[in-house]
């Protein structure tokens, strides 16, 4: 079991001009690391990190799209990773953060402990899909695993986070908002 | 269904052509139609988009991931049409008062009042479903436009231009069932 926290240390550095879509708790943790231009944070509508990101990939076909997403958020819109494999974006890998809670509502259980995430992506139709248990590993191949022709997807099995600050406004401020914006409207 | 002309008593046939509405798709810039199938729009709107090639159809599950996908689009300055039924709306209403009301977002939606008269106003119809869709989107504030007749097409791509320009969303309302193009 890892730690997410750790993951995304991991995952950082091999991201430049990557599009990361973060969304809850992985968004705090993954702008905890410092700010870029272009993060997009998923808020207000659980579930729909992965929407967005397929919309940022169709749209920059140039450009990889990072998806930061949760166990309980991929939940609320398992129906993404069949138009995600529908649509299958090259450009777009999938992280899911395992921790088995919701843990921006309360740290309560997830349905179901036994889902096999990598398991319901492989069958939509995703090209890749990995299981990782330890940062060692991750470590190893996260580099591979971005660099992969999508749609990708991992499955990051993290322990629950320490008690995180949800400053959800300031994540998705609206000058951040314009920001990333105007960065990719340029090309 | 039918309206009597005015000067000769005849009765003249209301229609809406599919294909014009697709034509004003296009002339607003649209180049994604993301969509559940919704059985007001399947033969008249659906189809034809899926068999256009200048018109890019992203297939998804379910209504509320239209909103997502048209706002990554919209980072990017592409534009997209969301096209579901009013059930789906309904069933998205927290992507849409979220992503596209209080974050801004020009989301497009055309939606098929499944079981609407069309001799009615939406808020007078039989379906209970059909006769909120107008009031919840006065009380988000969201603009909305009934589609019901050839000449409600002229609507469409001012409203799609106003909705990119003020950055805000937009509800098309498709009062009847359109005709499928001439192949």
């Amino acid at each position: 079991m890892m730690k997410r926290e750790d993951c995304f240390k991991v995952l950082a550095r091999h991201v430049s001009d990557e599009v990361v879509v973060a969304t809850y708790s992985s968004a705090v943790e993954w702008n905890d690391l410092g700010p870029r231009v272009l993060n997009y944070f998923s808020m207000g509508a659980m579930g729909l990190a992965s929407s967005h990101a397929l919309g940022l990939a169709l749209a920059n076909p140039d450009r990889r799209i990072i998806v930061l997403d949760g166990d309980g958020s991929l939940l609320m819109n398992l129906g993404s990773l069949v138009t995600v494999g529908a649509a299958a974006p090259k450009n777009l890998v999938h992280f899911v953060s395992r921790n088995g809670t919701y843990e921006a509502n309360g740290g309560h259980p997830i349905p179901n402990q036994k889902v096999d995430f990598s398991g319901l992506a492989r069958s939509a139709g995703y090209a890749h899909t990995f299981d990782f248990n330890d940062l060692a590993s991750f470590e190893q191949q996260v580099g591979h695993v971005i660099g992969l022709e999508g749609p990708v997807f991992a499955t990051l099995h993290v322990e629950r986070s320490r008690p995180l600050t949800y400053n959800y406004p300031a994540l998705y401020a609206a000058d951040k908002r314009r920001a990333i914006k105007a960065e990719l409207s340029k090309r | 269904m039918e309206a009597m002309t005015a000067s000769t008593g005849e009765q003249a046939k209301v229609e809406l052509h599919g294909a014009n509405i697709i034509a004003a798709i296009k002339a607003s810039g649209v180049e994604f139609v993301l969509s559940v199938p919704d059985i007001v729009t399947s033969a008249g709107l659906l189809r034809p988009i899926a068999n256009d090639s200048s018109l890019r159809l992203v297939r998804v599950c379910k209504e509320d991931e239209c909103i997502g996908i048209a706002s990554g689009l919209h980072y990017s300055d592409k534009r997209a049409l969301t096209l579901i039924q009013h059930t789906g709306f309904l069933d998205s209403l927290n992507a849409i008062r979220a992503v596209a009301v209080e974050y801004k977002q020009p989301i497009c939606m055309m939606i098929g009042l499944l079981g609407h008269e069309p001799e009615r106003a939406p808020t007078e119809s039989g379906r209970y479903g059909v006769r909120i869709i107008e009031p919840i989107c006065d009380a988000m504030g969201i603009p909305h436009h009934l589609i019901s007749q050839d000449s409600d097409v002229a609507k469409i791509k001012p409203a799609i231009e106003k909705a990119y320009a003020d950055s805000f969303p937009v509800a098309l309302l498709i009062g009847r069932r359109p005709l499928v193009p001439a192949s």
